[in-house]
């Protein structure tokens, strides 16, 4: 690679490979070879590049072109076009839809265009398996300004200044909860990384360590030394297979380095990080629920009498951690507390990553400062609503945040705006939904995932959860009751009063926030009976329009329960009785007959 | 590793690092299309990649382009140093290319002779 002149930045990040990446690595190897361009084109693997919608894709270095859904057929040709003649090839670019012109350079497409990298600092630009590309970044500077320049009381200071929360969920203050341990002494004291991301839909702290794992382990060693402590713990989820192989291939490298051990840059500090991998449950992200499975115990909450930074993991002072909280570290000691604190808003300082989902054209990763619009995430980053449906609502905060209307559009989204709308920060999943989603379907689907993921060990989220989820599922079959509504508003406080975890606590999120903005539908369900999204099956009546029914007899030969029936060359009838919805009917039908109310 | 390993290890790595971020003080673009490379456009790139390994200049990154509309005088590249305007250089062979590295890359002079114009359209 000594003197390659051009860098093929192909994304190795989960999505895309397995979209194929690697074999478009093969191919591209292959085909510079074949025109003896292997010492001037080098093919370098990088971390998420965030745009997973266009998967795989690939930036051409210096030149900033951007090219996406590639296939290996694509391969041959562009290698010839682009790299041995020099003309870029403008069927792989971006092409937005409303505008139909190929944009060439990655900077100037709309996906990238109003985000702005800090935890993602690195993303699409190194190879994670390389820690002197980190290095060249300006990485491990953090570290070494805080070992070299900077008393721990310092660090702390920084780190408070520069307004930091928690990025995991409960937006903590980052500094007061590293001062709260560095206070208790011990010693023994931990940092642990907190990689075990349940959110479904929800890839940001795999992405941040598949790209760029140096920038969790750096943040680890400045916490360590900020509060004393010696001993790091990343606790991964097993799901997670190429963010471990590049975890665990960083922290060697850093150990080789000397960058993790004893005396690091020759000071008086050692720290070492080890691997946990979980099993996947939900409920291990919460920390006491994370502490009892590293302690080799059932995986469940307990009240917290005494906070984790006095004793935590074996009763000893503890620091845990977000994966993307520990990746912003380091630039915040490098740059300094004001830098930080001057992005963002009022109380909710610097940037945060979003895996934007759902119905939006660009589905991927995104990094924003504090503040921004929900519209700008979705329109002008996501690029609006797939099919150009219309928007119903954004789902923010995991599965047990809330959902948000049209008229909130405008909130700038931070902590406080967020929680004020009924939702939550959460760790920052964004569910896109368009006006085919039944929102009590929606308030359904979590509840279900969030009664499966209970531990079971307090009552009111055990039985509470499945009580609501009762509730909302006889609301989704037509047997609610208007009484129903006042429950559920009343579960869902008791829930979220009485339950000993955040899970609980937030569980009733789903209902509530649905039930404050999309009442219309509960009471269409409730009252007339009707689904207005057309989702909830035993809601929906199909019927058959005799002016638009040809007779071809096409439904009534597929229908599985023999519920069509009619003479020929004489319009069809459905058999209300038989009918099990299935919808087979308005699939097949050729001329549009089959009506769905 | 001491903290001066840091300096050294970026230092090492500036080359591949301005590459990547496609920011750096020098950027010489070889005209690549058919009539760049029947003209030996390929030779002439070769040379002054092996310029920059030999100088060990560091910042300085390649480009290729299509044809240059200008295929009589091919192989020709085009300079640009940051913060001044872009120069063409037509008609070239090997050792013109060695020359126009060393005198305007490493040394910021225009090779006046070599030249067609300065100040042509800008693709920075
Ligand atoms: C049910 C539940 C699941 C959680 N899952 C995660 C998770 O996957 N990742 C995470 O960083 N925090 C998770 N949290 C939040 C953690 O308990 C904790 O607040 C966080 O890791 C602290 O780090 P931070 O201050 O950097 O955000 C979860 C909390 C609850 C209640």
């Amino acid at each position: 690679m000594k003197s390659c002149h051009t860098h093929l930045l192909l994304c190795a990040g989960t999505g895309c490979v397995s979209n194929g990446s690697y074999r478009i690595k093969e191919a591209l190897e292959r085909e510079l070879g074949r025109h003896n361009l292997q010492d001037e084109v080098a093919v370098v693997m990088t971390g998420c590049n965030g745009f997973c919608a266009q998967g795989p894709v690939m930036t051409v270095q210096p030149d900033g072109i951007f090219y996406q859904l590639l296939s290996d057929a694509d391969i041959p040709p562009l290698v010839e076009e682009h790299f041995l003649k020099g003309r870029p090839v403008q069927r792989l670019m971006y092409t937005p839809p409303e505008t139909q012109a190929p944009i060439p350079k990655m900077s100037e497409i709309g996906f990238f265009k109003k985000q702005r990298l800090i935890a993602l600092r690195n993303r699409g630009l190194i190879d994670p398996e390389n820690i002197e590309e980190y290095i060249a970044r300006g990485g491990y500077r953090g570290l070494a300004k805080a070992l070299g320049a900077m008393t721990p009381e310092r660090i702390i200071e920084e780190i408070k200044n520069s307004q930091l929360r928690g990025r995991g969920g409960a937006g903590y203050p980052t500094g007061v909860k590293w001062q709260s341990a560095a206070r208790h002494q011990s010693d023994v004291k931990y940092i642990i990384c907190n990689a075990d991301e349940g959110d479904p839909g929800a890839f940001m702290d795999r992405s941040i360590i598949e790209g760029d794992p140096h920038a969790v382990l750096e943040g680890m060693a400045i916490a360590g030394r900020a509060v004393g402590s010696g001993h790091g713990l990343v606790y991964i989820r097993a799901e997670y297979p190429i963010a471990l192989e590049r975890l665990n291939l960083a922290i060697k490298q850093a150990r080789e380095y000397g960058l993790l051990g004893k005396a690091i840059f020759d000071t008086d500090f050692d720290f070492d990080i080890s691997v946990f991998q979980g099993a996947g449950a939900f409920v291990c992200g919460e920390s006491s629920a994370m502490r009892a499975s590293i302690q080799g115990e059932p995986p469940e909450p307990s009240a917290k009498h005494t906070h984790a930074t006095e004793a935590g993991l074996w009763e000893k002072p503890t620091v845990l951690n977000n994966v993307e909280t520990l990746a912003v570290v380091p630039e915040i000691i490098r740059r300094g507390a004001a830098w930080f604190a001057g992005i963002g808003t009022e109380q909710s300082k610097g940037t945060k990553v979003f895996s934007l989902v759902g119905k939006v054209k660009n589905t991927g990763l995104v990094e924003v400062p504090m503040g921004t619009t929900l519209r700008d995430i979705i329109f002008d980053i996501g690029g609006g609503i797939q099919g150009d449906r219309k928007f119903k609502a954004v789902q923010t905060g995991g599965p047990s945040g809330g959902c948000l209307p049209a008229s909130l559009l405008d909130m700038p989204v931070d902590y406080e705006r967020l929680a004020e709308a009924g939702s939550m920060m959460g760790s920052g999943g964004m569910i896109v939904m368009d006006e085919d989603t039944c929102m009590v379907d929606v308030a359904r689907y979590f509840l279900d995932f969030l009664r499966d993921e209970s531990c079971g060990k307090c009552t009111a989220c055990r039985e509470g959860v499945d009580a609501m989820h009762q509730l909302v599922s006889d609301i989704c079959a037509g047997n609610g009751k208007q009484e129903h509504l006042a429950l559920l508003e009343e579960l869902g406080q008791a829930v979220k009063d009485a339950s000993m975890c955040a899970l609980g606590s937030t569980a009733s999120n789903p209902v509530l926030s649905t039930l404050r903005y999309f009442s219309d539908e509960y009471e269409a369900h409730i009252r007339d009976h009707r689904c207005p999204a057309g989702v909830c099956k035993a809601l929906l009546t199909f019927g058959i329009d005799p002016e638009k029914c040809k007779a071809c007899l096409l439904c009534n030969k597929n229908c599985p329960q023999t519920a069509i029936s009619g003479e020929k060359k004489k319009p069809q009838k459905i058999d209300q009785e038989k009918c099990i919805k299935c919808g087979v009917c308005r699939d097949v039908c050729k001329f549009d007959a089959v009506t769905v109310q | 590793m001491r903290f001066e390993d840091l300096d050294k290890i970026t230092d090492r790595m500036r080359k591949v690092m301005s590459l990547r971020e496609g920011s750096s003080q020098a950027k010489i673009t070889v005209h690549m299309g058919t009539c760049g490379l029947s003209a030996g456009a390929r030779k002439i790139m070769k040379a002054l990649i092996q310029c920059a390994d030999e100088t060990a200049t560091k910042d300085v990154i390649f480009s290729t382009s299509a044809c240059a509309g200008l295929c009589s005088r091919e192989p020709m590249i085009t300079i640009e140093l940051a913060g001044q305007a872009p120069v063409k250089y037509v008609d070239l062979t090997e050792e013109k290319a060695k020359r126009i590295f060393s005198e305007h890359i490493v040394n910021g002079k225009i090779v006046a002779e070599y030249a067609l114009a300065i100040g042509s359209e800008q693709t920075l």
